[in-house]
């Protein structure tokens, strides 16, 4: 069994800052969890707890029911692959790959025949003879990945393998991530501030904020259910829009059954509008939109609107192309299920 | 838009040039030439006539076995001064990476013996050593050793190449350490992870990845134990005992300053002119291309 506890992990710098507070994972044998968050919350600090590249200040890191707070990174089984790779510069491909299989003493035969293997796995054997300057960016990536791979560890860890990609070869880096992972079986950790390579890429998705969890769970229970303003934010893309509304209400939203605390805030998503007419029936949401700005992307428009005319600016999304002048009045329309109230101090999920 | 600024005229660059090259051609360049005009000719013992005799001067100096005495313990002597200067400076270095936190402190305590002049670094290990007062002499006597530079010559090479490595450990310890530093911390993190053991690490990843800096450390060094030197052993041994420390450029001041014999010392520094161009050669063809990874 290669599942990976966190029990109650903490991390305080030698300068005294708390980066991580109090984590608590439980990542089962085989998945795919991802930690994501914004800039600095302490995702990467996580990772290298795992790895043994970085001190356990307080709680447990466990692989496989086994504490490894203690033990070296060599020891603890993990591979990592690095933002920036972390090649060895003055090796070939192939050494590179053969270097943590040589340090265990693995038979040279062997090594050959789990190196061949990788390579061949992520196409890279014609590379095999190459130094890494004299690869690309997504050649470099793949030498990474192959590095982890070689070795068969208990768990994989990741720390934004992908952001110094170019938008397309990220996305097919993605996929190829995830059908590698799906084949081996790995259980795998995973660090990204990109939300859509979170949502893509995880069984159990953990969103951080300031050292700590804001909501974990499948990918789409943190999207149709988020616990927190801030997840409600950071998870889709563009952002769901939220809207403090005062306790009398507000000038051009009507809400036909409004959670019964006075000032709340109120979440919807932009794709879960739709535009309705004047005489259309009676809808849990209705909002008066005055149209500011349009961002047409072809497949879908995006409707920038300001709630009753000064309002605050909220986004619509429709289907397809829209042509809507800019000051047109707008009427948006969406269904109960698809609103969200959260608290307007504490910014958590009120109760349905 | 970039904002270019011109000159007019082709002189202004040349004049701005002109004081960096003025003290190139006085002080480096006419020198030269006349150590190669010199060596060429040969002297009579009042200075009041000279001959041009070709290679002369040079076929005296190489059926000399004095020279090729001094040729080997300046080999000698340069190659443990090198050896000795890189792996202490590197060792430190090593240990000033790890410690990032007192390497200001460290550091600045190192620097300091390349801020000494040779010949005072020269006299300051001459006292510790003097046989009789000396403070480092006199406790090793106290263990039981004859410490006696002045007489012995194994012993006045000791004292000479601890002089010139000590001067010469703050240089190379900037730069390893510099090196050190340009390595990404991944790389190391990521081997560490590969499972390498700290010093398996450093020989296959930290001692590779600073191979240019080494090599380029190594022939400066050369150089330096080649020429700078000379402050130091005229200060310390004065090339003695019966020339157990003299080295090429020791030599060259000997024969020519002390011995009168300018033409056989032009043709030495002749010779050495040559030996310096080729280790910088060898140096920029390296540099650019094999030590590279
Ligand atoms: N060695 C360190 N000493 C002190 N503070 C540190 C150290 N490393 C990181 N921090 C701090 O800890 C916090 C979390 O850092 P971390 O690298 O884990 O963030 P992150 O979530 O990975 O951010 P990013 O998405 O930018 O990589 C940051 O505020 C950072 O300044
Ligand atoms: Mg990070």
């Amino acid at each position: 069994m290669n599942n990976v506890q966190l029990r109650k992990v903490g991390k305080v710098y030698a300068g005294g800052f708390e980066a991580v507070r109090q984590i608590s994972i439980d990542i089962p044998d085989g998945a795919f969890c991802v930690l994501v968050g914004p800039s600095g919350c302490g995702k990467s600090t996580l990772l290298r707890m795992v790895a043994g590249l970085e001190t356990i200040t307080s709680g447990e890191v466990a692989i496989g029911d086994k504490v490894v707070n203690a033990l070296d990174p060599s020891e603890r089984d993990i591979a990592m692959v690095f933002q920036n790779y972390a090649l060895y510069p003055h090796m070939s491909v192939y050494d590179n790959m053969a270097y943590g299989l040589r340090n265990r003493g693995t038979p040279k035969p062997e090594i050959e025949t789990r190196v061949q293997e990788a390579a061949r796995i992520l196409e890279i054997g014609h590379l095999l003879d190459r130094k890494p300057r004299a690869l690309s960016g997504g050649q470099r990536q793949r030498v990474a990945m192959g590095r982890a791979i070689v070795r068969k560890p208990r768990v994989f860890l990741f720390d934004e393998p992908l952001s110094n990609l170019d938008a397309k070869l990220r996305i097919q880096m993605r996929v190829e991530i995830k059908k590698l992972q799906r084949a081996l079986g790995i259980t795998s950790i995973y660090v990204t501030h990109d939300q859509l390579e979170a949502m893509t890429l995880a069984d159990m998705l953990v969103v951080m904020n300031k050292g700590k969890v804001e909501q974990m769970g499948p990918p789409l229970a943190l999207y149709e259910k988020p616990q927190t303003t801030f997840v409600a934010g950071f998870i889709g893309a563009p952002p769901m829009n939220l809207v403090e509304v005062p306790a009398g209400g507000m000038a051009g939203l009507t809400l036909a059954h409004p959670p019964q605390v006075g000032r709340f805030i109120l979440g919807i998503r932009p794709e879960h509008f739709q535009l309705s007419s004047e005489d259309a029936g009676p809808s849990a949401l209705v909002v008066e939109l005055t149209l500011t700005a349009v961002e047409a992307v072809g497949s879908e428009t995006f409707l920038y609107g300001a709630i009753g005319g000064a309002g605050r600016e909220i986004i619509v999304r429709v289907p397809g192309k829209a042509d809507i002048a800019i000051g047109t009045k707008l009427r948006a329309v969406a269904d109960a299920h698809d609103l969200h109230f959260f608290h307007a101090e504490t910014g958590d999920r009120l109760p349905d | 838009m970039e904002k270019r600024v011109t000159f007019d005229g082709k002189a202004l660059p040349y004049l701005l040039l002109a004081p960096q090259l003025l003290v190139t051609i006085i002080f480096f360049y006419w020198p030269a030439v006349q150590a190669v005009w010199q060596s060429f000719l040969i002297q009579d013992a009042f200075g009041l006539s000279t001959e041009f005799v070709w290679f002369e001067n040079y076929q005296t100096l190489f059926s000399r076995p004095e020279y090729f005495r001094s040729l080997v313990t300046t080999l000698i002597f340069s190659s443990v001064v090198a050896f000795l200067s890189l792996s202490l400076s590197l060792l430190l270095a090593v240990q000033a990476d790890k410690q990032i936190k007192f390497a200001s402190g460290y550091k600045t305590l190192l620097i300091w013996p390349y801020a000494v002049a040779p010949a005072i670094a020269g006299v300051l290990w001459l006292f510790m050593f003097q046989p009789s007062l000396g403070l480092v002499s006199q406790s090793i006597r106290a263990l039981g050793f004859d410490w006696n530079p002045l007489l012995n010559g194994d012993h006045a090479m000791a004292l000479v190449v601890m002089a010139a490595t000590w001067k010469q450990i703050s240089y190379n310890f900037l730069f390893f350490l510099a090196g050190l530093q340009s390595i990404p911390k991944s790389v190391i993190e990521a081997s560490a992870i590969d499972g390498a053991s700290p010093m398996r690490r450093f020989w296959t990843i930290t001692f590779p990845l600073l191979s240019p800096t080494t090599f380029y450390l190594l022939v400066v060094n050369i150089v330096y134990v080649f020429f700078d030197t000379f402050g130091i052993i005229d200060a310390t041994t004065g090339g003695g005992p019966s020339k157990a420390t003299e080295t090429l450029v020791y030599k060259v001041f000997h024969d020519g300053r002390l011995g009168g014999d300018l033409g056989g010392s032009a043709a030495q520094s002749v010779i050495l002119m040559v030996m310096v161009i080729g280790l910088t050669a060898i140096q920029f063809r390296f540099v650019e291309k094999k030590v590279q990874y």
